[in-house]
């Protein structure tokens, strides 16, 4: 689409423009492409000098087993977190609260605050509560003949990280499917119901069906949130341990970046994670232009 | 409703108070925490009730920090959280309304290419381009400071799109008689479009102040003065490791000021908030 009446001015539009061009390209460009320099170098210890590598800190990267362990870590966290906090839970909670006449509003209310809490917060918050020794969940867990201590079990760390993040994720999967059932048609409802079908039937042969464009949306959007968002959960709660089991491929990155400052291997790292943003990005646009359809 | 069904409605109420509750109870324990001595605390399990000391760990943190882990005051970091989540929303609202009016009432070379890059940007975030950004942010010689904490967030792909989106719905009738009249663009944009974009403005501020209150990776990279950190950073620098020695009573009382800021602000503005959600990710 396009405006019929435009302003003529020779310099005003790129004047307007400066500003937002300028971030983007000292913030945004220079560094994408430095990384994507620095991904093919090799630098000693000193960080002094740097040798061409070509892609052999690629090369070396798929060899790494950690690296490939972190793949499989990120695989199964992030389908963790848009399984659970993407479709079942919120999709539940929208349904009843799409049904409820009285209190729509306060419980509205009530499920959306946690959209603001920080991930590293959340983090923090569901850490203490299962916090190995004066964790009270862990107490509860313990008095039920059930040993919590994720500091050293790696199933359990995962958990945990999966909890916080879903946790913060609900409230904003919630509003979603909520408009989205706002929006189906009332007649094709009461349609079914008029031929019939009780209220579970109904909600998985008409509302579920076209439900399926916000679903697949929201699924996108919460694999890209796990990917990324959650770094701070991580790095508040378990960092990557024990032993790499919630060692995600960003904190990866910022781990072996930061802290063991193998600069090369971090920036190859940053490459493929582009990558990935770039495929789910598209992914993402190319379902949206199709929403509009339905 | 499509029929009556009394039991369906009393299941519903009780799945949404459950899922209520549940969603509520780490907030619950953690008032509960913040109101306790660090004593009391280490007695398992602790209690469930609020305790009295909550004006003392609040301004305990607020004043003068944890005694064991990170000891700056967090009524710093909280003006240091809520100077860079304003400078973010703002700075985001202004730059990228000015793009979006330049891109959509105006025709001039190389439109179509500013507009793609600031599109891919959203392909870009801070996660995937750590260390690079990092240094160049350092040989600016910004670390440690708010224009470190901020500028390098304030570009905006969604705020122009957004902008650009609500632009194309403006009646075109509304420029034409502005140029008939004699107004030149900055004119109109003045007087037209900025007090056409209110709700816009509205809801992207609610969303882009939460951003930027609740970012962690990057002051966690470039603030290195404690007088430099977030609120959020700052939790983090109150756990010690071990869970008998973080005094989790001041770390939960830190943990709700940095989380009641922009809660109030979801609550308070929900209308804005629930359309700036849903308008930023189409």
């Amino acid at each position: 689409m396009e405006k019929r009446v435009v302003f003529r001015s020779a310099w005003l539009p790129y004047a307007l423009l400066a500003p937002q061009i300028a971030v983007t390209l000292v913030f945004f460009f220079w560094p994408a492409a430095q990384a994507g320099w620095y991904s093919f170098q090799l630098q000693d210890a000193f960080g002094l000098r740097a040798e061409f590598v070509g892609l052999s800190n690629f090369a070396a990267l798929f060899r790494d087993a950690n690296y490939l362990h972190s793949f499989q870590v990120t695989a199964l966290f992030s389908a963790l977190v848009a399984a659970v906090s993407g479709i079942a839970i919120a999709l539940l909670l929208a349904v009843m609260a799409d049904r409820v006449v009285r209190g729509a509003l306060a419980y509205k209310t009530l499920l959306i605050w946690p959209y603001a809490v920080a991930p590293a917060v959340a983090g923090v918050l569901w850490a203490f509560l299962f916090a190995p020794s004066v964790g009270i969940v862990t107490y509860a867990l313990r008095q039920a003949g059930y040993d919590w201590n994720w500091v050293l079990r790696g199933e359990q760390a995962m958990l945990l990280v999966v909890i916080a993040s879903a946790w913060k994720q609900v409230s904003y999967n919630f509003l979603f499917f909520l408009a989205g059932l706002q929006s189906i048609p009332r007649s094709l409802i009461e349609a079914a119901a008029i031929d019939g079908a009780g209220p579970a039937r109904r909600f998985w042969t008409v509302v579920f069906p076209l439900l399926s464009p916000t679903t697949f949306f929201l699924l996108v959007v919460n694999v890209v949130y796990a990917f990324f968002d959650t770094f701070g959960v991580i790095d508040a709660t378990t960092q990557g341990g024990p032993a790499g089991s919630t060692q995600i491929l960003v904190y990866k990155v910022y781990y072996d970046g930061v802290k063991a400052a193998d600069l090369g291997g971090s920036s190859a790292q940053s490459v493929v994670l582009m990558l990935i943003v770039i495929a789910l990005t598209v992914v993402q646009f190319r379902f949206v232009e199709r929403k509009v359809q339905y | 409703m499509v029929e009556n069904r009394p039991w369906l409605t009393v299941l519903s109420h009780a799945v949404l108070l459950a899922g209520v509750a549940l969603i509520a109870f780490p907030l619950y324990i953690t008032f509960v925490a913040s109101t306790l001595t660090h004593q009391e605390i280490l007695q398992v399990p602790m209690p469930l009730v609020p305790g009295g000391h909550l004006w003392e760990n609040y301004s305990q943190v607020l004043t003068a920090g944890s005694h064991a882990g990170a000891a700056a005051p967090v009524g710093r970091m909280m003006l240091n959280s809520l100077v860079m989540a304003l400078a973010i929303a703002l700075g985001k609202i202004a730059i990228s309304i000015i793009a979006s009016f330049a891109i959509v009432y105006f025709r001039f070379p190389l439109r179509n290419f500013f507009f793609w890059m600031i599109f891919v940007t959203l392909m870009l975030p801070v996660e995937v381009r750590i260390i690079p950004t990092f240094k160049v942010v350092s040989d600016l010689g910004m670390l440690n400071s708010y224009v470190g904490l901020t500028l390098p967030l304030i570009a905006s792909a969604t705020a122009t799109f957004l902008f650009r989106q609500f632009f194309l719905t403006v009646p075109d009738e509304l420029a034409e008689a502005a140029r008939i009249d004699g107004a030149g663009p900055m004119r109109f944009f003045r007087d037209v479009v900025l007090p056409l974009s209110k709700t816009s403005m509205a809801a992207l501020f609610v969303i882009q102040f939460i951003y930027g209150w609740n970012q962690y990776l990057w002051p966690l990279l470039i603030t290195t003065q404690e007088s430099m950190y977030t609120a959020v950073i700052g939790i983090k620098r109150m756990i010690t490791g071990g869970d008998a020695l973080t005094e989790w009573n001041l770390v939960m009382a830190t943990a709700m000021l940095a989380l009641l800021p922009p809660a109030a602000v979801v609550v308070l503005m929900q209308r804005w908030f629930v359309k700036g959600l849903v308008e930023t990710e189409k």
